[in-house]
């Protein structure tokens, strides 16, 4: 059984949570504990079963009505184990989304189907799209409302997909639902006999993830050195991390960076004894044939594939903090397992998440905006471009005075 | 299983993904802090939290100490357990003990009947904390084991106070953690936060882990209490009008003995456990722990002052 990872994306009215509800729900994983909780809660408050406050976690949430934060959510049907991100859609949108989108699969963007495409479609879009998740379903939601009309389907679709050429979508499946009554959400609707593609969640429970994962780039970055103080493993030397792209198995000839050294991996292998062939998002420990100076922050790969060895960065990052990104400012940046400080040489423009306009005039970037930067670092990085590997392609920024995380960056 | 997965078409099944980012997430710890500590229980997040400490440092030791927070209101499988866990592994472990913090006047205990020493369990964390000078704390808690936690970091700050602050957590993107921290605050680390406790007893049954007896069902004196079974022993008394019966029972937490629950259970095995958590109606915190029936935002204001 595999692990799907998806973010749902929608605003306050569009049926976000009553869709998550519903899921969780009809997987049983609601409880009957948290149901009577939120019954409680409701009728204190003189509502109707309000399945909202599920995803509500905090007291100021419960209390303002609204979603401060990126809450985890869990289910699992006989298929699949589903991670959802239930990002909000207010104000802070952009970085919660970011977050969410950072390790998802999957994307799902909630559109009201009386409505259509509004802004916010489009943005939930485009930074699907600029984190590069690799799947993008767009559920038309309230179908019972327009009469589960095709029409009214078939032009939302039709509307979407023209704005989606602009974007880098690879996979784009539209699915007509009503979360309220179910309809196309666990199982198809008898209200909507001209739709002839999948529920929704069947969808989530059938695309295909392996193939999303980088699997011929060999990138492998040294997390931390094993050396057992004992007599048993007085020689050993194991190179501990997790698989950031490609394929290594024992015998494999690979060269170390920075060093440049080559040789030939000796073993992979875990406490459960040797693995045939490693790929991400394996945690394994590798062992070197010679004996080199390799240490945490160093990037195993093949010689005739090796990533950019560079200390100018060019990205597009995404803010995440009340302080402005400061031209000529100084950050810790870490990428990968390795460290380094970084000042901002250029910003290029501050990118409309809404009209995908570039403004070049812009002088900063405060909370919530993208722009494309560029970076000097102290020493090199070991890196791909984001589109290509999203471990590999990502860094973060962290102010070394407050030691707060404040932006997310994808390497172009 | 092995840990090789299914190879050929380089999928991997969901208990090796969450094992392989647990150890990514612990291996982080260890190479970017000081002095990091695992809180050991003996319950069974933290058993599978040890177990995969134990794969991430492989062949080496676990390269850190563990510390429970002991209430004394313990089940004895459940200390002979720890105990016999740490020998194995060649551990050192730290007890920090809440009857030291009542003794010295720091907390006072609420001596009614049926009180419990969980919400005094926040004071000693934090004194064992600060007197092993640790920066990173490994906890066992789960998102899916309650709505506050569902929006806490993987990388959790804490301030000099040990306080959480919901509304102020750092953004964590990818499998980047930030763990920067000023001497004095420190960071909690949740390697188990996408965990289910399906997943954990998967996890389990596929290690054939050992863990307490108390976890399988077994013959015991219970009396019914707020709709729960409460074990009869020296520290829970029948109260009048409690009719105390024997019943066949199992644990789905183990806590503080005071305010931890039985379920009615006939499950022996992990296989009839695994088969019983997948056809359950209720959270394992609902059914069996009394303290978090305080009110709805229990657990977000304990975590605030510094609690698990």
């Amino acid at each position: 059984m595999e692990i799907l990872r998806f973010a749902t994306a929608g605003s306050v009215d569009d049926g976000k949570s009553t869709l998550i509800g519903r899921l969780l729900y009809d997987s049983k994983a609601i409880f009957e504990d948290q149901l009577e909780s939120i019954d409680r809660t409701s009728r204190q408050r003189g509502e109707e079963l309000n399945l909202a406050l599920l995803t509500d976690g905090l007291r100021a949430e419960r209390e303002q009505g609204i979603t401060i934060d990126v809450a985890y959510r869990y289910f699992a049907t006989p298929k699949r184990k589903f991670v959802i991100a239930d990002t909000p859609g207010h104000v802070q949108y952009t970085r919660n989304m970011v977050t969410g989108a950072s390790t998802a699969d999957l994307a799902l963007v909630l559109v009201d189907a009386r409505k259509g495409i509004v802004e916010q479609s489009r943005r939930h879009a485009f930074l699907a799209s600029l984190l590069r998740v690799p799947h993008l379903v767009v559920c038309v939601n309230k179908m019972d409302l327009v009469g589960y009309d095709e029409e009214v389907f078939e032009a939302i679709k039709h509307e979407f997909r023209a704005f989606a050429t602009k974007l880098d979508v690879t996979d784009l499946a539209f699915v007509p639902i009503s979360a309220l009554h179910g309809d196309n959400v666990v199982h198809r609707s008898a209200n909507m006999p001209w739709y002839e593609g999948s529920s929704l969640l069947h969808h989530l429970e059938e695309v295909h993830i392996a193939s999303d994962r980088n699997l011929i780039d060999v990138r492998f970055p040294v997390q931390y050195v094993i050396r057992p103080r004992d007599d048993a493993h007085h020689d050993y030397r194991g190179y501990a991390g997790q698989v950031a792209g490609g394929v290594l198995k024992a015998g494999d000839e690979v060269v170390v960076l920075p060093s440049g050294f080559t040789t030939r991996i000796a073993a992979v292998e875990t406490m459960d004894g040797p693995v045939a062939e490693a790929f991400s998002p394996m945690s394994v420990t590798v062992r070197l044939e010679d004996d080199l100076d390799v240490s945490r922050g160093d990037m195993i790969c093949r010689p005739n594939n090796q990533p950019r060895v560079t200390q100018d960065v060019d990205a597009m990052v995404c803010w995440l903090h009340d302080s402005h990104l400061q031209p000529r400012g100084k950050y810790a940046l870490k990428h990968t397992t390795r460290e380094v400080r970084a000042l901002v040489q250029d910003l290029h423009y501050r990118l409309d998440v809404n009209t995908l306009h570039r403004d070049e005039s812009a002088t900063s970037l405060g909370l919530n905006e993208i722009g494309r930067i560029t970076l000097r670092t102290t020493q090199p990085l070991f890196v791909d471009e984001y589109r290509r590997n999203r471990t590999t392609g990502a860094f973060i920024l962290v102010d070394e005075a407050t030691h707060a995380t404040v932006a997310a960056g994808m390497i172009l | 299983m092995t840990a090789t997965g299914t190879v050929h078409d380089y999928e991997l099944s969901h208990l090796r993904a969450l094992e392989a980012e647990a150890v990514h997430i612990i291996r982080e710890v260890v190479a970017t802090f000081e002095r990091p500590v695992l809180l050991f229980s003996g319950g069974k997040d933290s058993i599978v939290m040890l177990r995969l400490a134990e794969k991430a440092f492989w062949p080496a030791r676990i390269p850190f100490p563990v510390m429970h927070v002991d209430t004394g209101h313990n089940f004895p499988e459940v200390l002979e357990y720890r105990d016999r866990r740490v020998a194995e592994l060649g551990l050192s472990l730290v007890v920090a003990s809440v009857q030291d913090d009542i003794d010295a006047g720091r907390v006072v205990e609420d001596t009614r009947p049926g009180a419990s020493r969980n919400r005094l369990q926040t004071t000693t964390l934090l004194r064992g904390i600060e007197e092993g000078g640790y920066d990173a704390v490994f906890g066992g808690a789960r998102r899916d084991e309650e709505k506050a936690r569902a929006k806490e970091r993987v990388f959790s700050f804490r301030d000099d106070f040990g306080q959480w602050d919901p509304k102020n957590q750092r953004p964590e993107l990818w499998n980047l953690y930030n763990g920067r921290h000023r001497k004095g605050e420190h960071i909690r680390v949740f390697p188990l936060s996408n965990w289910t406790e399906l997943d954990i007893w998967q996890y389990l049954a596929d290690e054939e882990v050992e863990i307490p007896s108390i976890y399988f069902a077994h013959k015991r004196e219970v009396v019914r209490r707020d709709g729960m079974l409460m074990a009869v022993n020296e520290f829970v008394q029948p109260f009048e009008g409690e009719e105390p019966f024997e019943a066949l029972v199992r644990y789905r937490t183990v806590g503080d003995a005071t305010c931890t629950a039985a379920v009615e259970s006939a499950a022996t095995s992990y296989a009839a456990v695994i088969t019983e958590v997948a056809a359950t109606r209720i959270t394992e915190r609902g059914a069996t722990r009394a303290d978090d029936r305080i009110s709805e935002a229990g657990m977000e204001d304990r975590k605030k002052e510094g609690y698990f």
